[in-house]
C-alpha cells in the first residue's frame, strides 16, 4: 500500500509539468495584452518597455515559462498586474473560504445523495424512490444560480434566517453550500442508487441470503460497500469541479473565492492571478484524483493486489 | 423424513416454470436432482431454501415440508432462522459466491456468530478448523486472504465450509462442480459425500452430470421442463430407467469401450418455458411419443420399488 501511494504520487509530478506549462501558455496565446491596461493614455513605447521588463514579458517564453515556475514552487506566485500585490497573499485570503464551501457543499451532497440513493434503491420502483428521483432530476436540472437566488428569496427576504450575501460567520455558508450541494446530492443519489442495484444483483448477494444474514445487514454491510467504490470515484473527480465551479454561486452571494477572484483576473488580463487560480484547481483535481485511487484501493482488495 | 417437496409449483411472473414437483429426502441420504439446464433444477433449490422472492418468484402450489413445518406457508422473518442454520446453499460458481472485499475468515465466521452465537474468537477457531477439515492448506492464512486470492476449487471449499458451519440438517448443493476443473470436481463431490455420511446431513445435489449421480446419490429426481419425469433409488434407475428422458441422459454418459464418435446427445433442446409443448413435454424429443403423449399430460405412477414415473409408455414393460 505504501509502495503504491510513493509510486501515485510520483506519478504526478510530470502531471503537474505539463499542466503548469499548459496554463502558463495558455495565457500567453489568448489575446489581449495586460501592460496596454497599465499604461496611461498617451504613453509612449518608452514607458511600455519598462513595465515589461518589470514583470519579464521582454524574455523569450521558455524562460519566462522557468522563472514562473522557480517562484511557484518557492511559494511567489508573483505580484497581481492589477492589484500590485502578492498573488499568494490573494490566493491565500479567498482559498479558505472556497475550500469551506467546497467542502461543506462536498459533504453535504455526499451524505444526503448516498442516504437518499439507499432509500430509492430499496423501493425500487415504489412510491419514495419515485418521488426522490423526481426530485433528484428537479435538482440536477435547476441552474445553481437561479436555485441560488430562489434560497435568497426564500430564506434571507422572506424568513431572514440567513444573510443575503457575503462570507462573514456560519450562517453566510447555509445558502451557497445548500445551492452547490443540492446539485451535487442528485448526482450523488443517482448514483448510489443504480449502483446499489447493480451490486443487489450480484451473485454473492445470493448466497449472503442464504446465509440468513437479514436484509438489512446485507443491504449495509455488503451492498453498499460495493455500491460506494463508483460513488467515492465521483466525488473525487468533484473534488475540483465544486473549488473552481462555484463561481456563479459566488456570485450570486457575493461571496469572495477562488472562482470569483479567477473570473475577475480573467477579464482585467492579469495573467499572474489568472494562472495562479488555474493551477489551484488543476492541483485540486489533481489531489482528487490521487485521493479517490487512495479510497478505491482501500475499499477494495482487487484493486491493492493489481498494483502490486 | 426431513424434507418432503409435494406436488410443488413455482410462479414468476406469469409462468410457471415449475409445476406438480414431488421427492423427499432423508438425513444421510443424498438426492440427486438432475435434468438439462432449463429443466427447473436452480427453482427448486431456490424454492427450498426460500430464496424465489429474490428473483421474483413465488411458491404458487403445494408445501415444501422441513422437519414437519410448511416452509412455503411462512413469511419472511419466520423463515430467515431456517436459511443458513438448519437449510444451507452452495452455489454454482464459486468465483461470484463470496464477497470480493471481506475476507475470507469474515464471510465464514458470521455463521457461527450469527447461528451459534459464539464470539469472534470461538468462531474463528471453529473457521480454522472446519476448513482445515475441508482439507485446506493453511488454513489461518486462508482467513486473512480475500477471495480473488483463492483458486476456483479452494473458493468452493470456502462455500461448502460456510454452509456448514452453522451446523445445518440439509445442504443444498446447485452445480457445485460445474464451475470447476475436473480434478478438483471429484475432490469436491467427495468432501460432499463424506460429510453426508460422517454427519448424517441431508443433502440435495442439484447437477446435470449423470456420472457424478451414479457416483455419490442414494436416490435421484430427474426433471424436464419443470416437470418431474421420473425418481427412484440410484441402483434400479440406472439398472432400468423407466422414462425414456432418462434412458437418454444415462447413453449421455461417456463409457469405457465405446466406439470413438459414438456418444450421443439427445436431438433437439429443452423447451423455454414461454413454449412448454402440450401433454407431455418430452414428445417433440421422444422417440416412443405417439399421439397421446401430445395431447394429454401423463399421470404419475407409483412403482413397486417404491420409485415414481411420469409416461405414457415407460420402458421396462411390466406396467405398460
Amino acid at each position: 500500500m505504501l509502495d503504491y501511494l510513493i509510486r501515485r504520487v510520483l506519478l504526478l509530478l510530470p502531471v503537474f509539468l505539463a499542466v503548469s506549462a499548459i496554463i502558463f501558455l495558455i495565457l500567453h496565446l489568448i489575446p489581449g495584452d495586460p501592460v496596454d491596461n497599465l499604461l496611461k493614455v498617451g504613453s509612449g513605447p518608452d514607458a511600455r518597455a519598462k513595465i515589461e521588463a518589470k514583470y519579464g514579458l521582454d524574455q523569450p517564453l521558455i524562460v519566462q515559462y522557468g522563472m514562473w515556475l522557480g517562484n511557484v514552487l518557492q511559494g511567489d506566485l508573483g505580484t497581481s498586474i492589477i492589484t500590485r500585490r502578492p498573488v499568494s497573499s490573494m490566493i491565500a485570503q479567498v482559498l479558505p473560504n472556497s475550500l469551506m464551501l467546497g467542502g461543506f457543499a462536498l459533504l453535504f451532497s455526499s451524505i444526503m445523495g448516498i442516504i437518499l440513493g439507499i432509500v430509492a434503491a430499496a423501493y425500487r420502483d415504489r412510491w419514495p424512490d419515485q418521488i426522490i428521483m423526481g426530485g433528484v432530476l428537479l435538482g440536477s436540472t435547476l441552474p445553481s444560480f437561479w436555485l441560488g437566488l430562489l434560497l435568497i428569496l426564500a430564506f434571507s427576504v422572506q424568513l431572514s434566517w440567513f444573510p443575503v450575501s457575503g462570507a462573514r460567520g456560519w450562517e453566510s455558508l447555509v445558502l451557497p453550500v445548500l445551492t452547490i450541494g443540492l446539485g451535487g446530492m442528485a448526482l450523488v443519489a443517482r448514483v448510489t442508487r443504480v449502483s446499489m442495484i447493480d451490486a443487489a444483483s450480484r451473485d454473492f448477494v445470493l448466497l449472503l441470503h442464504a446465509k440468513g444474514l437479514s436484509p438489512a445487514r446485507i443491504r449495509l454491510r455488503h451492498v453498499l460497500r460495493h455500491a460506494l467504490i463508483p460513488v467515492v470515484t465521483i466525488l473525487a473527480l468533484r473534488i475540483g469541479w465544486i473549488l473552481g465551479g462555484a463561481v456563479t454561486v459566488e456570485y450570486v452571494f457575493a461571496r469572495p473565492g477562488l472562482g470569483l477572484t479567477l473570473i475577475k483576473a480573467l477579464a482585467q488580463h492579469d495573467y499572474p492571478v489568472v494562472q495562479a487560480c488555474l493551477l489551484m484547481l488543476a492541483i485540486a483535481v489533481m489531489l482528487g484524483t490521487l485521493l479517490g485511487d487512495i479510497l478505491q484501493a482501500l475499499m477494495d482488495p482487487r484493486v491493492r493486489s493489481a498494483m502490486t | 423424513m426431513l424434507l418432503s417437496v409435494e406436488n410443488l409449483g413455482v410462479r414468476i411472473g406469469k409462468v410457471e416454470p415449475l409445476s406438480s414437483l414431488s421427492f423427499t429426502l432423508d438425513r444421510g441420504e443424498i438426492l440427486g436432482l438432475v435434468g438439462e439446464s432449463g429443466s427447473g433444477k436452480s427453482l427448486t433449490a431456490m424454492a427450498v431454501t426460500g430464496l424465489l422472492p429474490l428473483i421474483g418468484g413465488r411458491i404458487a402450489e403445494g408445501a415444501v415440508m422441513f422437519d414437519g413445518t410448511d416452509l412455503s406457508k411462512l413469511p419472511e422473518d419466520r423463515l430467515r432462522p431456517y436459511r443458513g442454520k438448519r437449510i444451507a446453499l452452495v452455489t454454482q460458481n464459486p468465483m461470484t459466491a463470496l464477497d470480493p472485499v471481506q475476507r475470507i475468515g469474515d464471510q465464514v465466521d458470521i455463521m457461527a456468530r450469527l447461528h451459534l452465537g459464539l464470539d469472534a474468537k470461538a468462531a474463528r477457531a471453529r473457521t480454522v478448523e472446519l476448513l482445515t477439515r475441508l482439507r485446506i492448506p493453511e488454513a489461518v492464512t486462508v482467513c486473512d486472504a480475500y477471495p480473488h486470492q483463492l483458486s476456483g476449487g479452494m473458493k468452493q471449499r470456502i462455500v461448502i465450509a460456510m454452509a456448514l458451519a452453522a451446523e445445518p440438517d440439509l445442504i443444498v448443493a446447485d452445480e457445485p462442480t460445474t464451475a470447476l476443473d475436473v480434478t478438483v470436481q471429484a475432490q469436491i463431490i467427495h468432501i460432499l459425500g463424506e460429510l453426508v455420511r460422517e454427519r448424517g446431513l441431508a443433502l440435495m445435489l442439484i447437477t446435470h452430470d449423470m456420472g457424478v449421480v451414479a457416483q455419490v446419490c442414494d436416490k435421484v429426481a430427474v426433471l424436464y421442463a419443470g416437470r418431474l419425469a421420473e425418481t427412484r433409488a440410484v441402483g434400479p434407475l440406472f439398472a432400468s430407467p423407466h422414462h425414456p428422458y432418462t434412458t437418454a441422459l444415462i447413453d449421455c454418459i461417456p463409457r469405457e469401450g465405446m466406439a470413438r464418435g459414438s456418444l450421443t446427445g439427445i436431438p433437439g433442446l429443452v423447451p423455454s418455458v414461454m413454449s412448454y409443448p402440450s401433454g407431455c413435454r418430452f414428445h417433440p424429443r421422444c422417440p416412443r411419443a405417439d399421439a397421446t403423449c401430445e395431447r394429454t399430460i401423463p399421470e404419475t405412477r407409483t412403482l413397486p420399488d417404491g420409485g415414481i414415473v411420469s409416461c405414457h409408455h415407460p420402458l421396462g414393460g411390466d406396467h405398460g
